[in-house]
């Protein structure tokens, strides 16, 4: 970015306040104090719930509840999705005007001076770093030859002009300047590429069930923009089993330790292969990918009803709600007859016998399900859309209570049916991801990488060996100069002087 | 004895090393200080800043050495036993657990310490910053006491997700950025503190100092960045989905940033320049200590 500033203005009336406004926006001091605000900018939404940010996604309703009179202040000014907002995009945008209506210039400079030989001496070298003088006993055309055959050596540009050899190296540290501030506009391409046409969404799997990548069989779907909604890449995949290994002793006992999901997919093309998912290590199927998110509980009961007709059979998840994996759920039992049964149930995978209605383990030692049956009507025929996750309570009266371990059966009053406790299964939650522009996000950051390094590492600097004749012989004299903060290295022009014969302990040395 | 106590002991012997080395650079300032008034030279303020000065015509570096003297070296050894000490105890706990030794928050403490450690000892032999040496050994032992009080957890395994050679890598590289970014804030920290002005001509040691620093830790920081983008993807689905630790390292990196623009604005070096380098290193302090803390999310592993 520019930090010099012409300082002839020519009075252009009308433009000029344009002018004026390209300059302070272009210049470096704007582009420091952007950067200040850029960080700033930021900091809200680390402390605020973030909408389609945050792991909760409940938490901003929450904080609506919490504060019911500042939420919708800070709602309107987007502060519950600060990256998306305005005044987040007003700065980073603006930080990037600046940055390429400074980097352009520079790009253009760097390729004129680059066709350009090396900068001639400036009169005086004594002022310059590194400087010696030393007299030599050799032709002026030998001393320079050699010197500028060691120059290029240490892959320097070099010119032979004269009585005077104008080196110059280091011009990659600014192409590393200009590749490491375009790299930043090649991430934005990245990230809006995901933004544009990616997706993302949740999906729970109980074992033995089979996930179908349609947008219907997700749990929560976000589409972009664009997403091509209809066209997701066709794949079938079956949770074949799930395991999970906790820590059993220590300070950390409960904490997970190891998670296994196998599975089996079938492509559109009809191969099927079988793999395993686990944490850190995601299925991609052609650009999806699935990631383990998380795990829970699914009981497997059966449902007879009052004509001893199995009315519901098979694993239902359950959710949950602490660490130790007390879950809860609903049974919903619609084609029961002679009426439709619910079950409202609490599981705890690991009841020791102590009583109580929490979990002591996360693992699935000694599971209990505690039932609670309904009987009546569900209110499923309505057409309205249900939770499978709640019983409407407004059609159906409480019919029993029990508590069941695995294989046990509770047999409601009146004939009404029963429900056995088969067993448990496991459910993965299934985090599934789409961007279609993450792989140019990589390549920036690469090259945001390499320029960086580049830019702060290499040192752009020039050496000038000049020769004139006096009555004691001919007097060689060398300079460096740094065209960044930090000087040239000593060691170069050590070697160089070694090289053309300077005397030892040398007279001048700045 | 296995080598998990081995490490817990050498703790307790590394921070008794790291106290010694405290006080014989305190002792050598002190020294510094009393001989200094009683030769009535006129550079008063600097010492109280703890600042060193070699460079200064006033206190030539002769003078320095002898005047600064035997104690303060000592110091100085005391601080690199502390370290060997430090660093043998972080090999030993990464034996113990199997595993790269930062997986919890005791454990970025210990290897934190150490890295502090490691980029003072560095940035010792390339700049005269010997004066520094006192707030920085504070700095260390404020850090191992916290882990060994506060902080302490015995090994472990991992939980599933961490269980990754990205966690090696990406906090690897935040903790050596991490060490850096310490001394760097220190040196400006004293910069700002310093009475006297100097002249705007004049490039400030201390500036030197902290801008060698932030040149090497930027690079690393942005790599540790990017691992982690890297690393997120593999594990969550997603490279950046603005998680607190995730805005943070973005907010620490944005203001060493403007550090590194600030350092080529005319007008901006010096004083203004210290600011950034500070603010970029209350973020990245934040960072570890308060979203680790008290902010839920994806990088909770607080492990206390």
């Amino acid at each position: 970015m520019t930090s010099k500033r012409s300082t002839s203005v020519r009075p252009t009336y009308g433009w000029g306040w344009a002018r004026w406004a390209w300059r302070t926006l272009t210049s470096m001091r704007t582009a420091v104090v952007l950067l200040m605000f850029l960080a700033l900018a930021a900091v809200p939404g680390s402390f605020l719930p973030q909408r389609n940010v945050a792991s909760d996604p409940a938490a901003v309703e929450r904080f609506y509840g919490e504060h019911p009179d500042l939420a919708p202040w800070l709602d309107r000014f987007s502060f519950f999705n600060v990256y998306a907002a305005p005044w987040f995009a007003a700065v980073y945008l603006l930080l990037l005007v600046s940055m390429m209506g400074c980097v352009l210039p520079r790009c253009r400079r760097l390729w004129r001076e680059c066709r350009a030989a090396p900068a001639r001496s400036p009169k005086r070298l004594s002022h310059l770093e590194h400087h010696r003088e030393f007299v030599a006993d050799a032709s002026a055309d030998a001393v320079l030859a050699h010197g500028a055959e060691f120059l290029r050596r240490r892959r320097y540009r070099v010119v032979l002009a004269g009585k005077e050899v104008r080196a110059e190296k280091g011009y990659l540290r600014e192409v590393g300047n200009l590749v490491f501030h375009l790299s930043l506009l090649v991430l934005l391409v990245g990230v809006a590429l995901g933004k544009l046409f990616g997706f993302e969404g949740r999906a729970a799997i109980a074992e033995g069930e089979t996930f179908t990548n349609v947008q219907s069989s997700y749990d929560a779907f976000t589409p972009s923009a664009l997403t091509d909604v209809e066209g997701l890449t066709s794949f079938a995949m079956t949770l074949e089993s799930l395991e999970a290994e906790f820590a059993m002793v220590g300070s950390r006992m409960g904490e997970p330790r190891a998670f296994d999901a196998r599975v089996s997919y079938t492509r559109d093309d009809g191969s099927t292969s079988s793999t395993s998912i686990r944490p850190n290590q995601p299925l991609d199927v052609e650009g999806t990918k699935l990631f383990l998110s998380g795990h829970g509980y699914a009981p497997r009961v059966t449902v007879r009803d009052g004509d001893g007709e199995v009315a519901f059979s098979g694993p239902v998840i359950f959710l949950p709600m602490d660490g130790n994996f007390t879950s809860d759920g609903v049974i919903k039992a619609p084609n029961a007859s002679p009426t439709q049964l619910g079950f409202e149930g609490l599981l705890l995978p690991t009841d020791a016998g102590f009583g109580g209605d929490r979990s002591q383990f996360p693992d699935l030692l000694a599971p209990r399900l505690d039932l609670t049956a309904y009987a009546g009507d569900l209110g499923m025929d309505s057409g309205l859309p249900q939770s499978v996750f709640t019983l409407e309570l407004g059609g159906i009266e409480e019919v029993a209570q029990q508590s069941l371990r695995v294989g046990e059966t509770m047999k409601l009053p009146d004939g009404a049916g029963s429900i056995t406790f088969d067993g448990v299964d496991r459910f993965a939650n299934f985090q599934i991801a789409y961007d279609p522009g993450k792989e140019i996000s990589l390549v920036a950051a690469i090259m945001l990488m390499v320029g960086l390094t580049a830019s702060l590492v290499i040192r752009r600097r020039r050496v000038w060996i000049r020769c004139a004749e006096s009555p004691m012989g001919l007097v060689v004299e060398m300079a460096g100069q740094s065209l960044t903060r930090r000087g040239s290295p000593a060691a170069d022009f050590d070697d160089l002087a070694r090289e053309l014969n300077e005397p030892t302990e040398p007279e001048a040395r700045s | 004895m296995n080598s998990a106590q081995l490490s817990d002991d050498l703790i307790t012997a590394a921070v008794i090393t790291y106290a010694l080395a405290f006080c014989f650079q305190a002792a050598g300032l002190a020294i510094e200080r009393v001989r200094r008034s009683t030769r009535r030279v006129p550079t008063l303020a600097v010492a109280s800043a703890g600042v060193s000065r070699v460079s200064d015509s006033s206190t030539p570096a002769a003078t320095h050495r002898s005047v600064y003297g035997l104690v303060g070296r000592m110091g100085t050894v005391l601080l690199g036993f502390g370290f060997v000490l430090n660093l043998v105890a972080v090999i030993l706990r990464g034996a113990a657990a199997g595993r790269a030794p930062w997986g919890n928050m005791y454990e970025f403490a210990i290897v934190g310490a150490t890295a502090i450690a490691a980029a003072y000892l560095v940035g010792l032999r390339i700049y005269p910053i010997e004066k520094l040496g006192i707030w920085v050994i504070g700095l260390v032992l404020v850090v191992l006491g916290c882990a060994a009080t506060i902080l302490y957890t015995p090994t472990d395994a991992l939980i599933p997700v961490l269980n990754s050679y990205w966690l090696a890598i990406h906090v690897g590289a935040a903790i050596l950025a991490g060490g850096a970014f310490t001394v760097a804030a220190v040196a400006s920290l004293a910069q700002l503190l310093r009475i006297r002005h100097r002249s705007d001509s004049e490039v400030d040691p201390l500036e030197r100092v902290s801008y060698g620093l932030i040149l090497f830790a930027f690079p690393v920081w942005t790599f540790a960045v990017i691992a982690g983008a890297v690393w997120a993807e593999a594990a969550w689905g997603r490279y950046w989905g603005w998680d607190p630790k995730e805005t943070w390292a973005f907010i620490t990196w944005v203001f060493y940033a403007a550090y590194l623009h600030a350092q080529s604005t005319a007008g901006w070096r010096g004083r203004r320049a210290a600011w950034f380098s500070l603010l970029g290193y209350a973020a990245f302090l934040f960072n570890f200590v308060g979203v680790n803390m008290w902010i839920p999310g994806l990088h909770s592993y607080a492990g206390v």
